[in-house]
């Protein structure tokens, strides 16, 4: 009888089946966190253990995972990181599914966390470049009314006065620009046009994760997308950030600053930066169009988020443990993976604000 | 029924039995129209907000700002309108018809009126693999192959064209390869293998007496297939085509990948565009509040395009068998 073979086979696979699932449930019981020791000093991070999950932003990921491996070769602790973005990563965070949240943004209201219910935790910044692929030119400055006048359209080819006049050495083809941006929603595009409205009065498309671009401008899916969409094309613009600009071979503009020095996108001119920005009591920050001659002024700050009050001890010394590592040891990895580290100061502010994370 | 059943039947059992059928059969069919009706009821609510605050500007028009552009102080708000979208979606998927129709309904009378029983099997098997190669795939060929090659064939149709009034507002100068035409394209090898696989079901269950009566009548083999095999299988076909269009319509991945994202709406095939599913793919993870809303919208308006592509061809497919009995 084929038949009862076949359901003799399928009671077989399910009682399989919650075997399996009864183990894996057992492995997941013994595992049970200890309570770690609550010193949380810099450097000693043996006592942690269990683990801990966040989810965020995608543009620090590289970072994250980086210190994360490097932070698994001195602690038990287990972190995940989950590169979904700013607004969903908020989203989980303020639902309570996740134990910190990476954000490139600050949080509004509706974006999930209550205001008073987070701390915001800088840990690494990174230059967005403005990148171009125009054959002959090796050399490229911008103004911010110039840069501004591009992406929104109104510059159409690259012979236009405005850019002549910014790089008066330059022989500038008449080539057609073409405006690549990001199709997904972005904290970089958010960044980038924040910087665009604060840094240039012609500036109209306002700021946000998307933005009205011109009609006929092109988007790629995330930096790796803008970035091949400039590499095969004559004559487009856009927006990267530095490691995935660097990666795919692409050559930078020099963006003029508050002084007006023209200025090539490098982790040093984005520490200098991070040096001219005001930095807000909530350690929030605002790093854009920062003031000092070597400053470059297209960087985007990044933000882990943590809870002012986590349930019990252990999470609690877990998530301490983990940003604290991002600031001090993990500082030190954020070179190899295209990010520049924070100023001593605001270190130091970012390692205090960690003391008003409590129990309870 | 009853003569042959009469073996199976066991005295007083039937009635409920019988009863006991029916209401598993009726829950399974009520179930999906429940889930249906749910899904389309929480996406309404959840778009409602964009809905309400847009109006039917949300379809009519072209402008997608989904930023506040002059901060919360100024005039200016976001503003949700999907017909570039809509279009995009539109015209993808009707050049992806155009191309992979005649294609696939020639490799299904090929396979079933042509070909020799054991070139056939290689054939379908070459065809279904088609269907196996998951969209993303797809997609990645578009970008690192398709378009940057296809340009140059792009720019020489524009040329060639570039003095007939109508044609060359078609096929004008592109610019990126990522366009209209080339989602139309990689659309139309993706839905290729489901239209033809369907479509050689349903013209192999044309009765072989009818071909054989057309043979006879001394009709060639094309005046056989137009006069015995494409009328009998004619809403089959119209069904294949329908399951085609609506995986056109529904493809994300891999027309995000290849359209270009561009908010516009041209008659130029060769610029690059945007389709609604590619919208909510690429927005969705970092969208909040009313623009969420808004996307969800999309979704509410894609759901509805489908259902009126679904209704409109059994309207078709009526009207047809109708006709082809009215005439027999």
């Amino acid at each position: 009888m084929p038949k009862k073979k076949t359901a003799v086979w399928l009671s077989l696979l399910l009682a399989f089946g919650l075997v399996a699932a009864a183990c894996g449930s057992d492995s997941d019981g013994s595992s049970d966190t200890t309570a770690a020791d609550s010193s949380g000093a810099e450097g000693d991070y043996a006592g942690l253990s269990g683990s801990l999950t966040g989810s965020g932003a995608s543009f620090p990921d590289a970072f994250y995972q980086e210190a994360i491996v490097a932070f698994g070769e001195v602690s038990d602790l287990e972190v995940t990181y989950n590169a979904v973005g700013s607004g969903t990563g908020k989203e989980e965070f303020g639902g309570g599914l996740t134990d910190f949240a990476g954000s490139d943004s600050l949080v509004k209201d509706g974006d999930g966390p209550e205001a008073g219910s987070f701390l915001y935790v800088p840990t690494v910044a990174a230059p967005i470049t403005v990148s171009y692929n125009l054959g002959g030119v090796e050399e490229l400055q911008l103004s911010p009314d110039t840069l501004a006048g591009i992406f929104q359209g109104d510059i159409t080819t690259w012979d236009d006065a405005a850019i002549a006049e910014d790089n008066p050495d330059a022989e500038l083809p008449s080539e057609d620009i073409i405006i690549v941006h990001r199709a997904d929603g972005s904290g970089t595009t958010n960044n980038f046009t924040k910087y665009l409205d604060k840094a240039s009065d012609v500036w109209t498309l306002g700021s946000g994760d998307e933005v009205e671009w011109p009609t006929s401008s092109q988007a790629g899916e995330k930096n790796t997308g803008v970035a091949q969409l400039i590499k095969d094309n004559e004559g487009a613009i856009g927006y990267v950030d530095l490691s995935d600009a660097e990666a795919s071979g692409l050559t930078f503009a020099a963006i003029q600053n508050k002084d007006g020095e023209f200025v090539l996108p490098s982790l040093e001119a984005t520490s200098a930066g991070l040096e001219g920005a005001t930095v807000n009591d909530d350690l929030s920050y605002d790093p854009l169009d920062a003031a000092g001659a070597d400053a470059y002024p297209i960087t985007a700050p990044t933000y882990i988020l943590v809870r002012t009050s986590y349930e019990d001890q252990a999470t609690r010394d877990n998530v301490v443990g983990f940003v604290t590592y991002l600031l001090t040891e993990g500082q030190d990895l954020a070179a190899d993976v295209s990010f520049a580290k924070l100023p001593d100061s605001l270190r130091t502010k970012a390692l205090a604000q960690l003391e008003n994370v409590k129990v309870g | 029924m009853a003569m042959s059943g009469a073996g199976l039947q066991k005295e007083g059992r039937t009635l409920e039995s019988d009863m006991v059928f029916k209401a598993i059969a009726l829950a399974a069919a009520a179930l999906v129209l429940a889930i249906l009706g749910l899904i389309a009821l929480s996406m309404v609510s959840q778009a409602w907000p964009a809905f309400k605050d847009g109006g039917f500007d949300f379809i009519t028009s072209k402008r997608w700002v989904p930023n506040d552009p002059d901060g919360p102080d100024g005039p200016l708000g976001p503003q949700f309108g999907g017909l570039a979208f809509l279009y995009g979606t539109v015209v993808t998927s009707l050049i992806a018809l155009v191309l992979a129709v005649p294609v696939s309904l020639g490799i299904a009378l090929f396979t079933t009126e042509v070909v020799r029983p054991r070139l056939r099997s290689a054939v379908v098997t070459v065809i279904d693999l088609l269907a196996a190669i998951p969209s993303v795939v797809y997609g990645l060929w578009g970008i690192a192959v398709l378009a940057p090659n296809i340009v140059t064939v792009y720019d020489s149709v524009a040329d060639a064209v570039a003095s007939v009034p109508g044609l060359s507002t078609v096929f004008g100068q592109g610019g990126t390869g990522r366009s209209f035409m080339t989602a139309g394209v990689i659309l139309a090898i993706m839905i290729t293998p489901i239209i033809t696989s369907v479509a050689r079901e349903v013209i192999s269950t044309v009765p072989d007496g009818e071909k054989a009566a057309a043979l006879a009548l001394g009709a060639t083999r094309w005046e056989m297939v137009r006069g015995a095999v494409l009328p009998h299988s004619f809403g089959g076909i119209v069904g294949a085509v329908m399951l085609g269009l609506g995986r056109a319509m529904g493809e994300t991945i891999a027309v995000a990948l290849v359209i270009g994202s561009s908010t516009q709406i041209v008659g130029n095939l060769f610029k690059s565009g945007n389709a609604i599913p590619a919208v909510i793919a690429n927005s969705f993870g970092e969208s909040s509040g009313t623009y969420r809303a808004a996307l969800i919208g999309l979704g509410v308006i894609l759901f509805a395009m489908t259902i009126v592509v679904n209704v409109s061809a059994r309207i078709v497919v009526r009207r047809a068998e109708l006709r082809l009995r009215g005439a027999a």
